[in-house]
Formats: structure tokens, C-alpha cells, sequence
């Protein structure tokens, strides 16, 4: 069904088809909408959901592991400092192989408090044993939310997946959304290893060092093997309601020079960009990272000159996103440090980063640069 | 609850969750944040409980029993949903979590079995720890009271809140039988002397906790949909106690104690005995 709403209303519609049976949360700016649409949804009882309203994020994130182990579908949803709150729990949740969904509206965090767009809350999550995908229009974040479900919950992944949507930029604009009537697309839930009293197990309790490490390995095999389930989904999804999405959206990079890597809002802002440059007879592409864990390959950066928009930033460190495809490719990028605190950047400037890029160099956007 | 687990000899959290998982059945599920029971259990593949287990972080346990209670009343199970947490657990890092899962109802009984001290750290001082008891981090005693967790618990008007001792099994298996009748949030406040912590001698367990009701520190009550009902125990020992020494002395971590401080304790125990008293006697 065709209508038009805004990217919290999508992840809610989402949330609406994948009927969660417990949903836990805790209101925070950007992410209320979300809560508040699942909240009308329950009460109307347009779905079948029991909506526990916590007294903060950490405890939303434990309910939703307390209920998630007794073998049932969860969703929580947050944003920055909610989500740093429940990162006790995030682990956890990770750790204690849950498939909790989450949708986390991205935003700066303080202090000073900012409310606006930025990616440093859920990159502070990198490490987690979380899937993480980042979406670019409220279309996306429905089908993506849709999709982490039945990732999430396959039996060769089992873990965490947090969908993630830019705090007002996405969260908060109107754009078309065809809804779909999902039927078998996501199995009924089965957790191989649910609470069961008839089997008493003890979970997550004292472990020596000659398991523990087996444990956190048993983690990073069903990510590795998430990238199967990922591209079966998604090639499945696009059959059944002809959306075809990947670990990145690559646009014209086939004979690009030069390709813009971002995420989110800020990677369709670089589309318009390339536009503009190709007109000036730029080579330019742009690829922007959807799936951060598991982390894409790259190989079609190889040769590339490469400009690495970071909403984000690891002070001492650099741009997280320009660190980590520094770290595949092998190769040196113009890093440039833009939006972060919802600072404004237009397609304009990310054609200036094209422009003036200098590989091998960081920039600041606004402070350290001429750009 | 199986033999043999990893308890230190003497111990009344294991003694007291024998009775507690006797009372509850099996149709149960233990969430038991960072606490000595967490270590009770036993190591991983070893469980030395007889029903699930789920371990969850320190502050983190009401919610988590809150969120499993609703996904089993989802399902249509009747599965008792049993906190049992330490006093580190409840008063302090666990607090806000509890507060919020008795305002929302959730339907689970919450245990605190307290030791007066965070235990399986090496006993540093908690809310839960005594006015003048010596700690690993109050080495020269307490200078602050104990927490009234059960007030704060009423706050909340649960339907139905008690609390009990180690000590006492009959009445510990009997409350916990009760609170599982219950709609909604329970709570049962255990009494767990702890020999290391406490600083006596093993096979002075029972007899510790026995020390505590008669002298009237430690007083057993019910109170069901808002009303008290002081037990027999308490009551004697509330008409005729036994001094208040007779407590303290066998103690290690009351040793040296200022008698200033002890005055201070015997007028707080007063007060104590006579609120509860008043709010017996209350039409």
C-alpha cells in the first residue's frame, strides 16, 4: 500500500508486520515516534504485542533478553545516549546469542546536549557482536527493519541486529512508503536453546578460560556465516516485493575515478553530488555503506581514489568509517569529518570534497580545511 | 537445588534457596544477577540448580524478569518468574529496575536474600550494610544506617511483601508458597548471615539469624495488600528481647564497636519496633 510517512512511522509499520510479541522501550529524541506509533498499534489492538514501557534503556534492553530467551520475536528501539545507557546490556544481548531487533535513530552525544544527526552512538556499538545495517530513506528503513527479523532469528545467525536511521534527517522527513503484506517471508520464530522448565539449563553463568574464548569464537563464525543468511534475505525480499538492496549501494563506480564512501542520509546526498560531478566531466561514484557488521568487501575500491565522508569521529584515531576501509583496502583516502551534531552538509559540498580532495589527509569540514 | 555446589561452608543464601526452590516447584525460573549465588551455581557446564537459570548482569534483573514474565503470560504459562538477588543487587545498583518492574506490575516474585554486604567481591559495604559493621571498605565500621529497602519496597504497594530469615525455613517456604498466589509483584526480604563476612564461625549460622529476630534487628512480617502482620517469632521478641550485645558480640565485624554507636543502633532498633507495632495496630 502506497503512503507517504516519515522514517520512525516506517520502522513502526515494520515492526506492525513482524508482530514481536514483546516490545520494551524507553522514549528518547528522535526515537519516540517510533515507541509511541507501536504503542497506538498494541492499544488498538492493531497488533498483538505486549509493549513494556521500562523505566530506562538499560532496562529495555534487559527485557527484551528476558523475554527473548524464553524463544520469542523482540524490538526495542533507541538513540544515543540510550543507546551508550543499554551498552551493558548490548553486549549481553550479543553475548548471550539473542535476536533482538533494534532500530537506533542515530544522534550526537553530549555534553552539549544535541539532538541532531550523527553516528558516533552506534559505532561506540561496532564491537558488540551486533549486525548493524544504515539506511538512507524511509522506504529502506522499512524493508530493512523487515528484513533484520528474519536475519536476526535465522538458526545460522542468532544475534542482534540494530537498524539504523539518521536522528531527523530520515527520522523525521516525509518521503513515499509502499507498505507490503509480508505472509511467510519471516518463519515463525524458533530459538534452539529457549527457556525450557522441563529442561532446566543454566545460562550465562560462571565460565573458565577454556570456554570462554570458545564462546566469543562460536560469535564471530555465525557473523561470518550472517553473510549468506544477509544476501539470501535480501535476494529473497526483492523477489517477493522488488526492492533489491546489498552490503552497499554502489552508484556509478564502474568507471569512477574518484568514489564518495558514506553512510545514511549522508550517502545519498553524495548520489546527487556525482551527478553534479559527472556534469563537470568528474569521474566520480559514490558507495555507501549499508551493512558496517558483518563489514563488506570492498575490492571495488581497489585503484580508486577514495573520499570518506565520517558523521562520526574516534578522537586520537580518526573518521571510524575512513579507519576501518583504510584497514581493508590498504589504501589511503581523504578523510573528511562532516555532520556530526547535525552539522549541515549539502550535495554541494560533498562535490567540493571531490573537488579539493587530497588522499592521505584529514579534514574537518567547517574547522581544519579548505574545503 | 542439587548437592554439592561451590557455597562456602555455612552459608544461609544456599540454605535459604533450598527452602525457596522447594516452595516454588518446577515449574520455575531463577534470574539471578552478579551476586554469591551466581557463584553457587557452579561453572559452566555445571549447573547446581534443579530449574532454568538465567544469569544477568548486576543492575539488570527486575528487568529481565519483567520482560520474561511477559513473554511467558504472552504464551499462556504460568511459570513462576523468581528473583534472587543479593542486597548490592537490590538496594543499590539494582534499585531503579526493581522500582520500575513493581510500578508496572509485572507479575514475578523478587527475593532479596541479604548478607549486609557485597559478598562474593570480599564483603565491601553496600546499603545493606549495618550502622558500625566493619567492611573491607569500612574498615573502621559503618558510619551510615542500613537502607529500609522494605519501606521503599511498600512504597510501591505491592500486594504482597514479607520478609523472612534463613533461620526460619517453615516460615520462609510458607511465605514464598504465598507470594506465588499472587497477581502482580511479590517481594520477600531474606535475612543471609554470612560467616567470612559477618566474622563468626560456620556452625553458627542458624543460630546467627535466630540472634537477629530475638533480639529484634531483624523482624518478620507480612504485609498483604497493605496490611501488616508482625510474626510469632517477632512478636515475643518484640514483648520480652534479648539484648541487643547478644547480637553484636559473637560478631567479628561489630568488634571494637563505639558504644556511642551501639546506643545509636539500640534507638534505631526501638523505633523501629514500635512503628511497626503502630502500623499493626492501625484500624
Amino acid at each position: 500500500m502506497k503512503k507517504i510517512a516519515t522514517g520512525n512511522k516506517a520502522v513502526a509499520e515494520a515492526v506492525k508486520q513482524a508482530v514481536p510479541t514483546v516490545v520494551a522501550a524507553y522514549p528518547i529524541t528522535p526515537q519516540t515516534e517510533i515507541v509511541e506509533q507501536i504503542a497506538e498499534f498494541v492499544s488498538g489492538g492493531e497488533l498483538k504485542s505486549r509493549y513494556i514501557p521500562v523505566e530506562s534503556e538499560h532496562s529495555a534492553m534487559a527485557a527484551c533478553i528476558g523475554a527473548s530467551i524464553t524463544g520469542i520475536r523482540t524490538f526495542t528501539a533507541t538513540s544515543s545516549h540510550g543507546l551508550l545507557y543499554m551498552h551493558e546490556m548490548t553486549n549481553w544481548a550479543a553475548g548471550a546469542r539473542l535476536p533482538i531487533v533494534m532500530a537506533n535513530v542515530n544522534r550526537s552525544i553530549g555534553p552539549g546536549w544535541n539532538i541532531w544527526a550523527e553516528h558516533t552512538d552506534s559505532l561506540q556499538e561496532r564491537d558488540t557482536g551486533w549486525l548493524q545495517v544504515y539506511v538512507s530513506t524511509v522506504q529502506e528503513a522499512y524493508d530493512a527493519t523487515i528484513m533484520a527479523f528474519r536475519i536476526a532469528e535465522h538458526n545460522d545467525v542468532l544475534l542482534p541486529v540494530m537498524v539504523n536511521l539518521d536522528g531527523f534527517l530520515l527520522s523525521h522527513i516525509m518521503q513515499p512508503l509502499d507498505t507490503v503484506e509480508i505472509g511467510d517471508f519471516i518463519p515463525p520464530t524458533h530459538l534452539p536453546y529457549a527457556i525450557d522448565v522441563k529442561n532446566p539449563t543454566g545460562y550465562g553463568g560462571l565460565t573458565g578460560t577454556e570456554e570462554h574464548y570458545k564462546m566469543r569464537w562460536d560469535i564471530e563464525r555465525s557473523m561470518r556465516d550472517s553473510v549468506k543468511v544477509i544476501e539470501e534475505t535480501e535476494k529473497d525480499f526483492a523477489k517477493r516485493f522488488g526492492r533489491r538492496y546489498g552490503f552497499t549501494e554502489n552508484y556509478q563506480c564502474d568507471d569512477a575515478e574518484v568514489i564518495v564512501v558514506a553512510m545514511g542520509t549522508l550517502g545519498k546526498e553524495a548520489e546527487v553530488a556525482i551527478d553534479l560531478l559527472r556534469k563537470e566531466g568528474i569521474k566520480a561514484g559514490s558507495l555507501r555503506i549499508r551493512w558496517l557488521r558483518p563489514f563488506p568487501n570492498l575490492k571495488i575500491l581497489k585503484g580508486k581514489q577514495v573520499v570518506v565522508v565520517d558523521r562520526d569521529y574516534s578522537f586520537g584515531r580518526g573518521g571510524i568509517l575512513a579507519t576501518e576501509i583504510m584497514a581493508q583496502t590498504k589504501e589511503e583516502v581523504f578523510s573528511v569529518i562532516a555532520g556530526i551534531g547535525g552539522q549541515e552538509v549539502t550535495f554541494e559540498d560533498v562535490a567540493e570534497f571531490v573537488r579539493k580532495r587530497r588522499i592521505g589527509t584529514e579534514v574537518w569540514f567547517g574547522v581544519s580545511n579548505n574545503v | 537445588m542439587l548437592k554439592c555446589t561451590s557455597a562456602c561452608a555455612g552459608c544461609s543464601d544456599s540454605l535459604a534457596l533450598r527452602y525457596v526452590l522447594k516452595a516454588a516447584g518446577p515449574d520455575t525460573v531463577l534470574v539471578v544477577p552478579a551476586c554469591c549465588t551466581s557463584v553457587i551455581q557452579g561453572i559452566y557446564p555445571n549447573t547446581a540448580f534443579n530449574v532454568p537459570v538465567y544469569n544477568i548482569a548486576f543492575g539488570a534483573a527486575a528487568a529481565c524478569a519483567s520482560g520474561m514474565s511477559n513473554a511467558f503470560r504472552a504464551a499462556g504459562k504460568k511459570t513462576n518468574v523468581i528473583v534472587y538477588a543479593g542486597d548490592g543487587g537490590t538496594l543499590d545498583i539494582g534499585i531503579q529496575a526493581m522500582s520500575g518492574a513493581f510500578e508496572r506490575g509485572t507479575d514475578f516474585l523478587y527475593i532479596c536474600y541479604d548478607n549486609e554486604a557485597y559478598g562474593n567481591t570480599g564483603m565491601q559495604r553496600s546499603g545493606g550494610t549495618p550502622l558500625g559493621a566493619k567492611t573491607t571498605t569500612t574498615p573502621a565500621g559503618k558510619t551510615e544506617a542500613k537502607k529500609d529497602i522494605d519501606a521503599i519496597i511498600a512504597a510501591h504497594d505491592p500486594p504482597y511483601q514479607a520478609t523472612a530469615a534463613a533461620a526460619y525455613p517453615q516460615d520462609l517456604f510458607k511465605k514464598v508458597q504465598k507470594a506465588l498466589t499472587f497477581r502482580g509483584p511479590s517481594f520477600i526480604h531474606i535475612l543471609a548471615p554470612c560467616p567470612p563476612g559477618w566474622r563468626y564461625s560456620t556452625e553458627k549460622t542458624v543460630e546467627m539469624g535466630k540472634l537477629a529476630v530475638k533480639s529484634g534487628m531483624w523482624v518478620l512480617y507480612e504485609r498483604e495488600y497493605g496490611k501488616l502482620t508482625i510474626g510469632a517469632q517477632s512478636k515475643v521478641a518484640m514483648k520480652k528481647p534479648i539484648p541487643l550485645e547478644d547480637y553484636l558480640a559473637p560478631q567479628g565485624r561489630f568488634k571494637g564497636i563505639d558504644p556511642k554507636t551501639v546506643e545509636i543502633i539500640r534507638q534505631r532498633l526501638a523505633k523501629n519496633l514500635s512503628k511497626l507495632a503502630a502500623e499493626e495496630a492501625a484500624p
